[in-house]
């Protein structure tokens, strides 16, 4: 032990930008050194979109099968990222006080959910390439303006962050792995990712369409596959579900 | 500024359920010196340490930590924390990841590569904190309420699971960061550890104080010394006593044993040896027995300090 440092008190909180840029590349450095996550995020989506993509389970009405799976898929990849993942690693770390201890440094609880949000969406950024690579691969041919669908990628990011957030944050961290997955689940077949809501039922489509992943998928699906305009329906539905579950989320986060 | 206490505590009490974890607890923590909570497991004193750290709020009483509401963010950055159990860290982050991290939300932080030598770290600088050992951790655990240069650190039970050489080495540091006007509060159930590095000791019991002062203050205060040696039998003690200060006790506990009680100074103990070296008399298996806190804590309490 030759190195000797003096420990002359000189505390000042660095530079909130600083804070931000280390947290990030620290959330998300974790999260691709996490199997699971990996497996959730960026694996089985690139599965289920070669699986979907083969005519074996049900028929779709269009030629074009692969128009229909690309807006499933980013779906599902913006619901793993966001509500699967960021709840199971966020729960897992509210258990080992990694939240608290946290709270007892200079990083503003701001900043840290901002370093979530940038690490989730920077995982984003590698789903859409994959997912979209992968789909030109397979001869998918997008259509309309990425400009919406770009915009509801982001607003699904939050609506379906908040819903991870709320989960992880209220109950232990098992229970939290168990209904993270089980929703992921219960969303990619009955919440319009991958069976179109059109093969359920009249009375069972008017509930469904209000899920937060039939809203971003059936918004995707108009602009992506259809070439449609600006859908402002399941905007409004993403929307609300985002004005529901974040202030939840902020209202009864338990940090420890 | 540097005359405020770095924490004050004032009637604090603190309920889980029916149960008073803190009970009417007070205390002061002056600027620059160690303060040393001393109790068994449950005496409240990781209760108490988590409301000056902010983690949890009081039921009643005020509390002040270099002069703030614990709840204020902006004391954050000027405190460091040593939690009690683990490191509270990313589990798959190394230990060097985590320090640098940690640095990253300090103006003027300590060189974590620096830093993690003098914990002793360095070899183990890039395995992730879940595969440390318990006193990896711990000592990872006190970098971390370093690296940011607070000028008050509370440590939670800084060497439960070190191993002996780390302990002392940790001892070490502890004195180095008050020598360098880093104000101190810790928890143990270590009397050694209170004893050695402590200028003032609070025993807590059941939440409440049952004694504070410095560790010489506290053992020395009500009780008085002992001297034991062996000799041939029948030394004429009654002579002896005459030259000790009044009060002082002199027996043969059992032939050629005896047993001296008094104000055990320095010069009583030269009193003694002079005596003995009158009566022409080595005195052998000589022990001056001090009271130590595990006897100070023994009789407020009448409970073993480490059960």
């Amino acid at each position: 032990m030759s190195t000797t440092l003096a420990f002359t008190p000189a505390p000042e909180a660095a530079p909130r930008s600083r804070m931000l840029l280390a947290q990030t590349a620290m959330e998300f450095r974790l999260l691709l050194r996490n199997g699971e996550q990996v497996g959730l995020t960026l694996l089985i989506p690139l599965l289920l979109e070669l699986f979907f993509n083969l005519p074996l389970l049900y028929s779709l009405d269009t030629p074009r099968r692969i128009d229909f799976v690309v807006p499933s898929i980013i779906t599902l990849a913006v619901m793993s990222a966001a509500f699967t993942g960021l709840a199971i690693g966020t729960g897992f770390e509210r258990k080992y006080a990694v939240l608290k201890r946290l709270g007892a440094t200079a990083l503003p609880r701001s900043v840290l959910v901002g370093g979530k949000t940038l690490a989730v969406l920077l995982l984003e950024l590698i789903q859409l390439v994959l997912v979209c690579g992968f789909g030109f691969a397979l001869a998918w041919h997008p259509h309309g303006d990425p400009a919406p669908a770009l915009l509801l990628v982001v607003l699904g990011t939050i609506a379906f962050g908040g819903l991870g957030l709320l989960v992880a944050g209220t109950l232990r961290a098992e229970i939290t792995l168990a209904v993270a997955n089980l929703v992921w689940l219960v969303l990619l077949f009955a919440g319009g990712i991958a069976i179109p809501l059109s093969k359920y039922g009249p009375a069972a489509r008017d509930v469904l369409q209000y899920l937060p992943s039939a809203a971003l998928s059936d918004g995707l699906h108009r602009v992506l596959q259809h070439g449609g305009d600006f859908p402002v329906g399941p905007t409004i539905t993403l929307l609300v579900w985002a004005a529901i579950a974040l202030p939840a989320a902020a209202r009864w986060f338990k940090w420890e | 500024m540097s005359s405020a206490p770095a924490v004050e505590v004032v009637d604090l009490v603190k309920r889980y359920g029916a149960r008073r974890a803190v009970d009417g607890l007070s205390l002061t923590a002056p600027a620059g010196s160690v303060l040393a909570l001393l109790g068994p497991n449950g005496a409240g004193k990781t209760t108490t340490i988590e409301i000056c750290e902010g983690f949890r709020h009081a039921d009643s009483g005020t509390v002040r930590v270099l002069g703030l509401d614990p709840a204020q963010t902006r004391l954050r950055p000027r405190v460091g924390v040593m939690l009690q159990d683990g490191v509270g860290g990313y589990p798959s982050a190394s230990a060097l990841e985590l320090l640098r991290l940690f640095a990253s939300f300090a103006a003027r932080p300590h060189p974590p590569q620096d830093l993690l030598e003098i914990v002793g770290l360095t070899s183990v600088a890039g395995t992730a904190v879940k595969r440390l050992s318990g006193g990896q951790q711990q000592r990872l655990s006190l970098a971390l309420a370093l690296v940011g240069r607070p000028e008050l650190v509370f440590l939670d039970e800084p060497t439960s699971g070190m191993d002996p050489q780390a302990r002392r080495g940790t001892w070490d540091l502890i004195r180095q960061l008050r020598s360098d006007g880093v104000s101190i509060v810790l928890t143990t159930h270590f009397l050694d550890e209170a004893e050695q590095l402590a200028d003032s000791v609070v025993v807590i019991d059941a939440g409440r104080v049952v004694a504070q002062g410095s560790p010489a203050e506290l053992t020395r205060a009500g009780a008085e010394g002992q001297i034991r040696f062996r000799a041939m039998p029948g030394l004429p003690l009654q002579s002896l006593l005459e030259e000790l200060p009044a009060g002082s006790r002199a027996v043969e506990t059992e032939p050629g044993r005896y047993l001296v009680s008094g104000d055990v100074t320095p010069q009583f103990l030269a009193t003694l040896t002079a005596w003995c070296a009158a009566q022409e008399v080595l005195a052998e298996d000589l022990a001056v027995q001090r009271r130590t806190l595990e006897d100070v804590f023994l009789e407020l309490t009448g409970r073993e300090l480490r059960a």
